[in-house]
Order: structure tokens, then C-alpha cells, then sequence
């Protein structure tokens, strides 16, 4: 057991509903992991496990050296947690809530206010800070609950759907963020997503989950190319009989399809290739008069693995969200 | 210990935090019993049913009026522990006791409420023992109660209940008493209501409760002119206890006695165990599965 988080078939079950299958994992020290899947896939389940909110069926979870099960009270202290859903206390402003997520894992008061201090400049809330919480934007509260997830420095920091209902400006901002955790504090982060271009962006693993089982486990680069790589789509002025026999010989090509005089290629690697692919359309004689090269996107890699599309998937679950939010202003 | 003290400290600041910053929720609790107090205590004034007018007793010779007064005040004297009481005075002083029943109740509620805002997750996650989670809610129910059970006992005053002043040892004993009922209140409505999920489901059990526990104390009637049936449960009934004691103290002024210090004895216990209970079951009953 090297890693920070190990899980070793990890199951949870609730009645005949398997929410969590099997699932073995592994995440290395400073590593920014991602689990991706639809909703419903298990995702939050293992979070609650990892995090001791819930214990498992059966299978193992180590975080940090620490057993869940064994040893809950350790993992508590050297983990943070952000939640989907918001937790920070919205009748109070966004120190005291700092505050007492300082007094919930035990600070000095000299260390929590220090530690508010730096964390309110680095998620951006320093102005904002003596306002009460329920004033805030929606990405306003998501930043205050990552400072809250820092107060105390955790060894692992779990983000459930980090930028869940947030709009692209935001959710934009947040992954900057993220950056920055993984880049100047040096701790491993576990993000659960839904959305392909944020596991994209933010992970260096990438977990793709599906029906509380893990579907596959790779860089988002390599589970890519498991897919079969780049697509480059050339348009040529004269086509040639040649040219498709010529283009499966160059190494990295994986697949040709042409049609009339457009050839659509699935390559390794395409940056290196393309240009020898471009020479033997110059050699043969043939004009190209446009070229586009598309790296696949996680959504391929998901359709490849789960057989679905993960997009219409998602709006279902925003709207659900929104209604969620709307029961909390009622509320106030 | 450090930890304890910082995770409990904490946590009962955000609850009284929650409170002093509501206007709202500071006038509601304070407005019902004061309603009470107009309607219950000046308007069912039983102890001016029972007494004869001035008037009549005047047109009377005086041997006769003496005697009914003597009669009457025997009886008065006989239910409501001394003859020169009045019932707003003898009601007035359950009001506070009210409070506390009322205050301890939001308290239990808000443990529901935390736990469908996802508040309690954050909890659950921290390294916090349980029972502080617990005994911060109790705890904040308790200085709420206390600031506002002692606020309605001036406002009683302000309205013409009649106290005997007490001995300042005994003021001692009176604080303790509202303190330690608010406490084993609390305790019992977060140990009833933790397990559930549903704030509404929260709230039925907390008017099913309530009521009986109101009505079947001698929180507005003394328990003398209850049925038999009755008598029993509100004599198991922890208000009683403190009501009993606080009537004892600030009404009649008789607190010599073995009755005295058995029903102290009793809320102790009564506050004792249901506060032990409440924190012996706070892992189990916090837990998510």
C-alpha cells in the first residue's frame, strides 16, 4: 500500500442497490486524481467512505497510512473535505465561518486567523469576508468552502463536483484555483466530475466510473489514444488511388476512411505524424487544401467504455440542484 | 481536553451566533409565553373564583365572614400551598419554565436542519467527537433558556406577580434549577429527534411532545385538582419538578422540607441521564448509515 489513497475492493451497498462495486484504486502522493461518471455512478458513495461519512460493505480504504474503518478519527484530521452540496453556514460571514472550521480541527486562534488570512487572498474573498455568507454569489460560497476544506492543512483534499451548477466564468476561476492547490501546496487532490473537459483539464489520472464500477484508469492523454488517438480530417483538390494504401503505411496511422476526396484519419500522436502524412500527399502529387487535426475529448473515451453519452445526462441532475438551492433560500 | 474545549466553543458560538442575530426568533419565544401570562393567568383567574367578594363578605356579620374567608382561604391555601396566593402569580411562574421547554425543542430541530443543509457532513468529516457536536446544541439551548427564562420572570414581575424574595443561596438554587431542566431538555429532544431525517417528521414528534408535557404539569393547574390518572404522569413529568421548586422558592417561600430537595434530586437525575444518554448516543445516531 504506496499510495495516499488505496482502496482495495471496496463495496457499499444499500438494500439490492450496489452503489459502490469493487472498486480498487490507487492515488499517488501529490497526485490530482479524477473520478469521472454520470451521476448515480458511485462517486459521492466513495467519497463518503474515503472521508469516514460512511462505512463500507466490505473491501479496504486506506487514506494516508490510515485505515477508515479502523482508524476514522486519523483520517479526519488529515483530510478536507469540499462537499457538492454547500456547507458553510450562511447566516454567518465568511470569517466566522472560517473561524470555525478553525475550531473544528483545533487551531490555535493565533493559526486560524493567520491561516484565514492567506486563504481568504488565495480563493479572492478578502473583500468580502465580513459579509454575511448568505450575500454571496454562488462561486463566492464554492471558493469560501475550499478555504474552509484548507483551514488545516489536509494531506488529501476531496472536491465532490467542484464547479457542480456554476456557470463558465466561474467554474473557469475554481479550476484556476485547483491549479494552484495542486501546483503551490503540494497536496493530493481527489475530484469527482461529471463533466469530461474538467477531468480533462484538471487531472493527471483520471478514473472513469460507471454503475459503481470502475470502467478504467489512466493520464487523460493515454486513455485517449486507448481510444485510438487524434483525428485529422484532410480535403483534397485531386484524390489519389495510392494514397490510402500509402497512408496505412506510416507509422501511427491506425485507420483511413476516405470519401471522395476527403480522408479521415485516426492517428497516434498526431502532432509528430502529421507532417510525415503531409509528405506523402506531396509526394503522390496531391493538393490538400485544408487540414483540421481534433484531439478525441473524454466524451469518446467515456462513450468507449460505458457504451453512452454522458452529456444529456447532466442536465436532469442541475435541474435537480437548482431546486435543491431554491429550498435553501426558502429556508432564509 | 484543549481539543474538546475548542471543538464545543466553536460550535456554540455559531448557535448563539444563529440566535442573537435573529430579532425574529428572540421576539417569538419571548411573545408566547407573555401571551400566556395575559390570557391563561389574568383571564382564567381561578384563585379569584374561589375567593368571596370584599363587597359580600362586608354585608356579612363578622363572625360568618371570617369563617367563609377562613374556608376559602384553607382551600386556596390547600391547592395552591399558601392562602394569600393569586393565580397569575401561581401560573407566572411556569412561564419561564415554558421557555425553556420551547427554546430546548428549536434546539432539537436544529440538528435536522443541519443535516439536510449538509452542515452536519461538514461536521462529520472534522475530527470533532460526537458528543461535543451534541453537547454544543445543548449547551447553546441552555444559555438561550436562561437569558430568556430569567427576561420573562421580570416581564412577570412588570405584570404584577407577587414573588417572595428567596434567599441569595437559594437564587443560587433557582438559577440552578431552570439551568438544569433546560439542560435535560434539550438532551431529550436531540436524543428523540437525531435519528430523524425529515424536519417536518421532527416537528410532529415535537407538538405530540410538548402538549403533554405543558398539560400534564402543574405548570398552569396545581396537580391537587387533576384527576388521579393525571396526577401520576405529571408527577413524572421533570417540569413539575421545576416548577414545583421554583414555586416553592418564589411563591410560598417554604422550601424546609424533604419535598424540597427530592425534587432537586430528581431533576438531577432526570438531566443527568437523558444528557448522558443523548452524548453516549451521538456516534450512532450522527451517523450517515
Amino acid at each position: 500500500m504506496a499510495g495516499v489513497i488505496e482502496t482495495v475492493n471496496l463495496v457499499k451497498r444499500f438494500g439490492d442497490v450496489v452503489a459502490v462495486d469493487d472498486v480498487s484504486i490507487s492515488v499517488e502522493d501529490g497526485e490530482l486524481f479524477g473520478f469521472l461518471g454520470p451521476n448515480g455512478a458511485g462517486k459521492t458513495t466513495t467519497i463518503n467512505i474515503l472521508t469516514t461519512l460512511m462505512r463500507p460493505t466490505s473491501g479496504r480504504a486506506v487514506v494516508g497510512g490510515y485505515d477508515v474503518v479502523e482508524n476514522p478519527n486519523e483520517v479526519r484530521r488529515i483530510v478536507g473535505v469540499v462537499p457538492q452540496e454547500l456547507t458553510v453556514d450562511e447566516d454567518l460571514t465568511g470569517w466566522e465561518n472560517l473561524m470555525l472550521q478553525g475550531g473544528l480541527y483545533h487551531l490555535s486562534s493565533a493559526a486560524r486567523r493567520q491561516r484565514a488570512e492567506e486563504l481568504l487572498e488565495l480563493v479572492g474573498l478578502s473583500d468580502a469576508k465580513h459579509r454575511r455568507v448568505e450575500t454571496y454569489s454562488g462561486g463566492m460560497q464554492k471558493r469560501l468552502e475550499l478555504a474552509c476544506g484548507l483551514m488545516h492543512r489536509p494531506k488529501v483534499l476531496f472536491l465532490d463536483e467542484p464547479t457542480l451548477g456554476l456557470d463558465v466564468h466561474t467554474r473557469s476561476a475554481i479550476w484556476e484555483y485547483i491549479r494552484r492547490l495542486r501546483d503551490e501546496l503540494n497536496i493530493t487532490i481527489f475530484l469527482t466530475t461529471h463533466y469530461l473537459e474538467e477531468a480533462d483539464a484538471l487531472c493527471n489520472r483520471v478514473a472513469i466510473i460507471d454503475k459503481g464500477r470502475v470502467m478504467v484508469t489512466g493520464t487523460p492523454s493515454e486513455l485517449k489514444v486507448r481510444v485510438g488517438g487524434d483525428i485529422i480530417e484532410l480535403e483534397t483538390f485531386n484524390g489519389h488511388e495510392g494514397l490510402v494504401h500509402a497512408l496505412k503505411e506510416i507509422d501511427g496511422v491506425k485507420r483511413v476512411i476516405s470519401r471522395d476526396r476527403a480522408y479521415h484519419l485516426t492517428v497516434e500522436r498526431g502532432e509528430e505524424v502529421l507532417p510525415t502524412i503531409l509528405e506523402a500527399f506531396v509526394r503522390l502529387g496531391v493538393k490538400v487544401t485544408k487540414v483540421t487535426m481534433k484531439r478525441p475529448t473524454l466524451d469518446e473515451v467515456f462513450l468507449e467504455y460505458t457504451g453512452r453519452q454522458l452529456r444529456q445526462e447532466s442536465s436532469d441532475w442541475e435541474d435537480k440542484l437548482k431546486s435543491r438551492f431554491t429550498i435553501r433560500r426558502i429556508r432564509s | 481536553m484543549r481539543e474538546v474545549l475548542s471543538e464545543i466553543s466553536a460550535l456554540t458560538m455559531r448557535e448563539l451566533k444563529h440566535w442573537y442575530r435573529s430579532p425574529f426568533l428572540l421576539v417569538m419565544t419571548f411573545v408566547q409565553p407573555v401571551l400566556w401570562m395575559g390570557l391563561f393567568g389574568k383571564a382564567m383567574n381561578l384563585t379569584g373564583i374561589l375567593r368571596v367578594p370584599e363587597e359580600v363578605l362586608a354585608q356579612l356579620p363578622p363572625y360568618i365572614s371570617s369563617e367563609i374567608s377562613a374556608v376559602f382561604n384553607k382551600v386556596i391555601s390547600n391547592v395552591f400551598g399558601t392562602p394569600h396566593a393569586d393565580y397569575f402569580t401561581f401560573m407566572s411562574v411556569g412561564m419561564p419554565i415554558i421557555v425553556i421547554l420551547f427554546t430546548s425543542m428549536s434546539s432539537g430541530i436544529s440538528i435536522s436542519w443541519d443535516r439536510r443543509l449538509g452542515f452536519l457532513n461538514k461536521l462529520l468529516v472534522a475530527p470533532v467527537r460526537r458528543g461535543s457536536i451534541i453537547l454544543a446544541k445543548v449547551l447553546s439551548g441552555v444559555i438561550r433558556s436562561g437569558v430568556q427564562a430569567a427576561l420573562v420572570l421580570l416581564v412577570a414581575v412588570a405584570f404584577g406577580a407577587k414573588y417572595v424574595t428567596p434567599h441569595p443561596l437559594m437564587i443560587l438554587v433557582l438559577i440552578g434549577a431552570i439551568l438544569l431542566l433546560a439542560l435535560g431538555i434539550s438532551s431529550l429532544f436531540i436524543l428523540l429527534g437525531i435519528r430523524l431525517k425529515s424536519w417536518e417528521s421532527q416537528m410532529t414528534l415535537m407538538n405530540l411532545l410538548t402538549l403533554p408535557l405543558m398539560f400534564a404539569s402543574n405548570v398552569f393547574y396545581p396537580l391537587d385538582i387533576m384527576p388521579q390518572w393525571l396526577q401520576v404522569v405529571a408527577q413524572l413529568n421533570p417540569l413539575t419538578y421545576a416548577v414545583d421548586l421554583l414555586r416553592q422558592l418564589l411563591v410560598t417561600g417554604s422550601y424546609e422540607n424533604y419535598l424540597f430537595f427530592g425534587e432537586l434530586g430528581g431533576l438531577v437525575l432526570f438531566t443527568l441521564s437523558v444528557t448522558f444518554l443523548s452524548v453516549l448516543f451521538a456516534e450512532r445516531g450522527l451517523r450517515r448509515d
